[in-house]
């Protein structure tokens, strides 16, 4: 527990020292929904059945810069390392970056919504549960995808390695997220959001638990 | 007490053996030297004695607790200064100690952290980023990193490395307390002449192979290592 709240204070304070790294992914990802835009045309109505799946788009793009990131620190001076001889428990190592990995990832699809609506006229008063849809979607993206960044982060060809190990991964997540965030965009007279939903905690509820086992040998060699 | 003790230890990297059939003990409370030619394997044996690597072969056993087996208890005894400052180059210089603190369950309050860093001559560049740091400032970053640990066994790979005069002072007053307060201390270095000063036992690696092992008066010279020639021993 205490390598746990150890590693969460050291993650976001070093997110917060990286903060021009997270306006930069930002940008990144509101440029990804502009250009996604263009691809639609002037057709506001296609725009609006859209916008969904390229919000998700958009942040699946951005997360693996933001999780390929949280990693560069811990290799550069093998600070990883340090922590694991100290000894840090892997366990807590893991869900202490993965918290706030999702924490950072969340933020960013708040933030990208107000950019959709703008861009793809996709305003919903459902705001609630919206922003609860991002947090289970995003929590489905930073557990594997932290897993994953640490096992790529000391290949020399990490930042192809990490999407092409995550994105086939989180397909049940893009699926259900674009599903349930469209239903609360377009209208939900059926209530399809819940299986959607249920879809989402299911795979945060099975990435949260394995992932955190099999951090210890991701990092140790 | 045998604090350290290796025994038919192996480490392979491909298919070059970096360390091959290496057995040793040592006591409890000595200063031991690791010498030997770049790329002999001295790195390679420090690291696996800290549990960083594994060895493919071997036993390795500190403080009578196997490190395979017992790993969580032996790195609580263990500090290792590496190659690597194993620091976050984007926080202050108090605030990786202060992580390291948190980790520890150590006292993390200002004054704590400004008196471990004036140890190492740090104190007044304690709110900079480390990446504002020379290559010697992380060296002695690292080495207050290393004392806050407060480890039985202490591994040191080349601690001289990138300090100026002071800092070579700096080490040798460190090895002394370590030595003072009853710690181990295995210090992997090219200076000789220093190192037979301060340890009292040796061992000398050539090719991953153990090829002297005893009191560093009777030390073989390895090969491009004359005592004394290496720079800044005479700081």
């Amino acid at each position: 527990m205490r390598s746990f709240g150890a590693a969460l204070i050291k993650d976001l304070l070093l997110q917060w020292r990286g903060r021009a790294q997270i306006v930069a992914i930002f940008t990144f990802g509101a440029a990804a929904l502009l250009l996604f835009s263009f691809a639609i045309g002037p057709d506001s109505l296609a725009l609006r059945q859209h916008s969904a799946g390229f919000l998700w788009l958009a942040l699946l793009l951005a997360s693996t810069l933001s999780l390929a990131e949280s990693f560069e620190r811990e290799v550069e001076e093998q600070a990883l390392e340090g922590l694991l001889l100290l000894p840090a428990g892997p366990r807590g190592l893991y869900y202490g970056k993965a918290i706030a990995n999702w924490a950072q990832l969340a933020l960013l699809g708040a933030a990208l919504v107000p950019v959709m609506v703008v861009l793809y006229d996709a305003g919903t008063p459902r705001l609630a549960p919206l922003l609860g849809v991002i947090l289970l979607g995003t929590a489905g993206l930073s557990a594997p995808g932290t897993l994953y960044a640490a096992m790529t982060a000391q290949a020399r060809a990490r930042q192809t390695l990490l999407p092409l190990l995550l994105f086939p991964l989180v397909v049940p997540v893009l699926l259900a997220a674009v599903k349930a965030t469209s239903l609360l965009i377009l209208g939900d007279p059926m209530g399809q959001v819940r299986p959607w939903v249920t879809l989402l905690v299911a795979f945060d509820l099975i990435h949260w638990s394995l992932c955190g086992l099999l951090f210890d040998r991701v990092v140790e060699d | 007490m045998i604090a350290v003790s290796a025994a038919g230890v192996c480490r392979r990297y491909g298919r070059r053996w970096a360390l091959a059939d290496v057995s040793f003990d040592v006591p409890e409370g000595a200063c031991v030297m690791v010498t030997g030619r770049n790329g002999s394997g001295k790195s390679t044996l420090l690291r696996v004695l800290a549990t960083a690597i594994r060895c493919d072969g071997g036993t390795i056993r500190i403080l009578g607790h196997p490190a395979r087996e017992n790993r969580e208890y032996v790195r609580e005894r263990i500090a290792l200064l590496g190659h690597r400052s194993h620091l976050y180059e984007p926080l202050s210089a108090i605030e990786n100690l202060a992580v390291a603190a948190r980790f520890l369950g150590r006292d993390r309050r200002r004054a704590t952290l400004l008196a471990r860093l004036d140890e190492v001559g740090l104190v007044d560049r304690g709110d900079d980023t480390v990446q504002t740091f020379s290559a010697g400032m992380r060296q002695r970053l690292a080495l207050a990193h290393v004392l806050q640990q407060e480890a039985r066994v202490v591994l040191l790979d080349e601690p001289y490395g990138h300090l100026d005069p002071a800092g070579f002072l700096l080490v040798d007053r460190l090895l002394e307390r370590l030595r003072e307060r009853g710690a181990t201390v295995l210090m992997a270095t090219h200076l000789l002449s220093r190192g037979r000063a301060l340890c009292d036992r040796a061992l000398v690696l050539d090719a991953g192979r153990l090829v002297f092992e005893g009191v560093t008066e009777g030390m073989p010279e390895p090969d491009g290592l004359a005592a004394g020639s290496a720079f800044g021993e005479g700081a």
